[in-house]
Formats: C-alpha cells, structure tokens, sequence
C-alpha cells in the first residue's frame, strides 16, 4: 500500500549541545531517537518544554547537525540532497507566523518566492490560477491577502497562507512546530481542520510538535511522547491515550485539563 | 443580612489612546465578585482581559487612560480614593494582582528575598529588618507548600513552575481578600499547570485569599478551577453565569461558537468535527455598530446591526444578545 511508505527515517539522532569555552558543558538535548515517518501521516511529537522536540524539528530541517545519527529522506541522507531538492520536498511553519514574514514586503512576494523554489518557470496566468486553486484550499479568497503586508493580516491568516506556500512548493513533508499557540481560539480550530483536510487529500505527511494533548488527540495518527530528550512512548495515538504505559505519559494525561470532567484531588 | 460583594465594578471604561487613535478595549463592563467565589474571565486575546485587569489595579500602563465607570473592592473606590491609601491599605493587603508574565519580572541578580524586601517596604513605608522578611516570608512560603530556601534563591535557579509559585506566593504575603491572576499559566506545561492550579485552590481552602478572578483563554482550565464565569469579547461581557452553564448551556452565540471551537481533551475518542468561528475579531478603535459580534454571528438579525444589545438579567445569569429580548 502506497500511504505504508516510509518517507522520513531518523535513525539513532542524538544532539550534543556545547556551552562555554573554559568550563564546558555539555547539554544532551537528544539522544538515540528513532522514529519514521510514513506517507500522509500525521506524527505529533509531545512532551514538556525543554524535551528536544525543537531539536529534533531543527534537525530534520537541516538547521543544526545531528551529533549522530542520521536521517533519511526518501531513503537517502539528507545531507546528500542539494538545498532546493530538499526544501522542495520538506517545508515548516512555525508558532509566530508574523516572524516568519519581511514586514517590508506585500505577502505576494513569499507566494512568488515559492514559486521560484518550485523552479519550473510557470506563465503568469498558470501562476495565477495555481494561487488561487490553493488558496481556496487552505481557505481563503485572494483578494483577502493580495496587495496586502502581513501586518494587515490576522495570524490565522497569515498562518494559513503559510502553508498554502508549502502546498505551492508542492512538498511532502511539513514540520509544524507549534502552529496554533499563537493563534486566536476561536481561528485555532480552522487550522488543524486544514492540516487534517490536507493530510486527507493531498497524502501530506505532518510531524506536529506540541505540548497540547487536545489538539494531538484531535490531529495524529501517532503519537510520540518525548522527556529529556528521550523517547519513552511511541504508539497509535488511540492506543496512547486510552492506555499509557510509560508513568510519565500517565502524568501528563492526568494533568491535561478537560472540560467536560473536573481533576480529582 | 446580605454581604456586599468583594468586587463590584460597575460600567467601567478604559481606552488607550496614542497616535494609532482610541482603542475602546474596556467599554462598559459591569463584574460583580462575590465573598469566597473564583470568577473565571474569558475570551480570546485582544479581546480586553488584561487591560481589565490593569483598570482595576488602578495603576495604569503608559496609553492607557480610565474614562468612566466604578470599581469597588472591599469598600474602597479605586478612582476615588487617595492613592497613598490605596498604596498602603488596599493594595497587596485587600487585592492583589499576578500580571501576566509576572514570573519574567524577578530580577535575576538579586534573591527572591530581595524582592520581597521591596514589596514589603513599598507596601508598609518601612524599611524591614532581613531576619523579619526571612521569618514572614518563610512561614508564608511553607503555608503554601514551597521550600523556605527559595528565598535564598536567584530567579534562574528555579523552574518556571516555581517562578510562578513564588510570585503567588509574594502576592498574597498579607492574605489579600482578592487575588486576581491573569493568565498564570500560559507559558508552562501541563505538568507545572495543574500545580498551580491546586495552588490557587488550596489558597482558597486554607483561607488566605476569599475570592480570585482568573483571567484566562483556556476554557478546559476555567472549568478546573472556576465557579462563575463571565465572557468577553471586544471590551465587552457578553455572558455572565456559572461555569456548568457556560459550558453546557451557553446561550450568547459567540460562547456558544468558542465552545465548540474548544480543542478539549477528553477520555473518550471524539469523532465530531472541530467548527471555528469565521470571520475576525474586530478592530476595536473602529468597532462595528451594534452587537460587536454581528459580523461573524451566524444568528444575526436586522436589530443587532444597528442598536447594542442591552445585558438581560435571567435568574443569576446574564447574556447581552438581541435573541433574548
């Protein structure tokens, strides 16, 4: 079956980081992880601040270099692929969409740059039609953001044309590191529909970092749940969260607030 | 006989004004607290929460500028007293106020007695003797589950979870009868979160705070924690009532809409589709006439364009729509 596809293998990935010049310390952000990521899944990788997940997420993303370990895209390394292959094929988005944008520039020019990635000189019309094909995808309606500084836009918005962005780029792979948390409640649920949509039609894989159980409960196929830099339960997300193993992931469930149900105490 | 409520703050108004022009962020909110009550308050950012809450501390930040309105707490006006007795007896004594991010504030080069140093000289006009801060504070600190030699800590040497707890804990030093938190737990993890939260609740049992209201935009942690609950949005309450029927039986069609938006975690698989809200929230120096929701209500009718709905009193619950005149 086509969607049983390993397309992201992390192998063994640990990360050393190294302070200080005359009393060095070392912070073992990550150690031996081993993970994949199938086609058109959805990972979501939880655990408390501070438990690797950005590290892992930076990673992949090729912004750091793993210690050890390695991670394999499609079956080969991913520090053999040249830049563009690779970021053609592995997009992210990011907790404040605002950062992620030049205030100086009309959000037209992060579509245009998208389509230089793509790097298959389209005509102006087909370009056209393709932004307007995906915008109506993620939800929105061009004249909304066309013309427009992202300053101008709401972050729901502006987090959704983000990743109309990487649907332009046509990529496989979105890293979401936290993409709701700064994002107004009543958007935030518009968002994850997306992902969960994309991920539907488009055979999109997403590995979605969080802290939030709700939303990992809501989106993933499986979850990884992640402290001190290990990995301590990797399992179905139905299987997670109906029959934790590890007394960490007990913890963290029994402190998720609910609303239908009142902590015992 | 009927006790008077802690906290009343009747039709209060507060702009920020500056060369963007006038932010109507608090415009005519109405709040009643009572003795031994958690209020919860909520509703999404931008929506005036905070700036509530600086309005009632009485000490405004820069932009910010009271208009009009009451706000009463324990038999003190804030806007009509003077403010070297509200220094003195009313704040920290009788409220207290954790802002947002408060756990960020503690200096890092200095112990967390230090800063407690300066809260009591602050609040008393006198300058304390170590040892007297040490005893108070320690005993304080162990009233409230915390280790005495925290105190003796610098602020990166403890958790953020920690940070938080010592900063409730120098808030409530002189057991205030209310205590107002705004979102104290929005940069913490689950783990460090419910802590808090059975924090907040054993000040209450162990009487040394009466009433709180808890300011947040978490609705799963309201329902934790609070009894009543009132929603805001675009500097206005729409909904007052317990937080059973916010939940269950909301009538005001925006709780109704972030209730369903909610992404609550829940024992049982949920298979029902998440709904958001369409539409934004509005810009408020330029807030829509009439019900300030109407753009992106779904009930919206004819009256609700025009004229502002008023805020109709049902037995002990309160909504501000036109579907229930």
């Amino acid at each position: 079956m086509e969607s049983e596809k390993v397309f992201l293998q992390c192998q063994d990935l640990t990360k050393t980081y190294i302070s200080g010049f005359v009393r060095t310390t070392y912070i073992l952000a990550v150690k031996n992880v081993w993970f994949d990521v199938k086609k058109g899944e959805v990972i979501a990788l939880v655990g408390e601040s501070g438990s690797g997940k950005t590290t892992i997420a930076k990673m992949i993303l090729r912004l750091i270099k793993p210690t050890a370990g390695h991670i394999y895209l499609d079956g080969k390394d991913i520090f053999s692929y040249n830049d563009r292959d690779y970021y053609q094929k592995v997009q992210a988005i990011f907790q404040d969409p605002y950062s992620a944008c030049n205030p100086f520039y009309r959000v037209d020019r992060i579509l245009n740059k998208a389509f230089d990635l793509r790097g298959d000189s389209l005509p102006l019309d087909e370009k056209k039609r393709i932004v307007e094909s995906t915008s109506g995808l993620v939800g929105l309606n061009p004249e909304e953001f066309l013309g427009r500084y992202p300053h101008q836009l709401s972050g729901g918005q502006l987090q959704r044309l983000l990743i109309a962005r990487t649907l332009i780029i046509g990529s496989d792979l979105l890293i979401a590191d936290e993409p709701t948390s700064m994002i107004d409640a009543s958007l935030r649920a518009g968002i994850l529909n997306l992902l969960l949509d994309l991920k539907k039609e488009e055979q999109f894989s997403v590995l979605f970092i969080t802290h939030d159980i709700a939303q990992t409960q809501y989106l993933a196929d499986r979850v990884i749940v992640m402290r001190k830099g290990e990995i301590v339960e990797m399992d179905p997300t139905e299987k997670v969260l109906a029959r934790p193993v590890h007394p960490y992931t007990k913890e963290l469930l029994a402190s998720v607030p609910r609303l239908y149900e009142k902590w015992g105490s | 006989m009927v006790t008077p409520p802690l906290l009343t703050i009747v039709d209060l108004k507060g702009y920020y004004k500056g060369w963007f022009g006038v932010v109507r962020a608090v415009d005519g909110v109405s709040l009643l607290v009572d003795n031994g009550e958690i209020v919860g308050l909520a509703g999404e950012s931008g929506c005036g929460k905070s700036t509530l809450a600086h309005l009632m501390w009485g000490t405004l930040p820069p932009l910010l500028h009271y208009e009009s309105g009451k706000v009463v707490v324990d038999g003190f006006d804030i806007y009509g007293t003077d403010p070297e007795v509200l220094r003195t007896e009313v704040k920290c004594k009788r409220m207290s106020l954790v802002p947002q991010a408060s756990m960020d504030s503690l200096n890092p080069v200095r112990r967390i007695s230090h800063l407690i140093m300066d809260v009591v000289s602050e609040r008393t006009g006198r300058r304390p003797s170590k040892e007297e801060v040490l005893k108070m504070a320690g005993e304080h600190f162990v009233k409230l589950g915390l280790d005495k030699h925290v105190l003796n800590l610098y602020s990166h040497e403890l958790s953020g979870g920690m940070k938080q707890r010592a900063v409730i804990a120098i808030s409530t030093l002189w057991n205030p009868k209310l205590l107002v938190v705004d979102e104290p737990t929005s940069a913490l993890d689950v783990t460090s979160q419910r802590r808090i939260i059975r924090l907040l609740l054993d000040l209450r049992h162990d009487e040394i705070v009466k009433s709180m209201l808890f300011i947040t935009h978490d609705i799963p942690l309201l329902r934790q924690i609070c009894d009543g609950c009132a929603v805001m949005y675009a500097g206005k309450i729409v909904e007052t009532g317990t937080t059973n029927e916010i939940i269950n039986d909301a009538l005001h069609p925006y709780t109704r809409g972030l209730i369903s938006s909610t992404i609550a975690y829940s024992s049982q698989a949920r298979e029902e589709r998440l709904k958001s809200i369409p539409g934004t929230p509005p810009d408020l120096r330029d807030p829509p006439p009439g019900c300030r929701f109407h753009p992106r209500c779904e009930e919206c009718m004819k009256v609700c364009k025009t004229r502002e709905p008023p805020l109709i009193t049902k037995t002990k619950r309160q909504v501000s729509c036109w579907l229930y005149c």
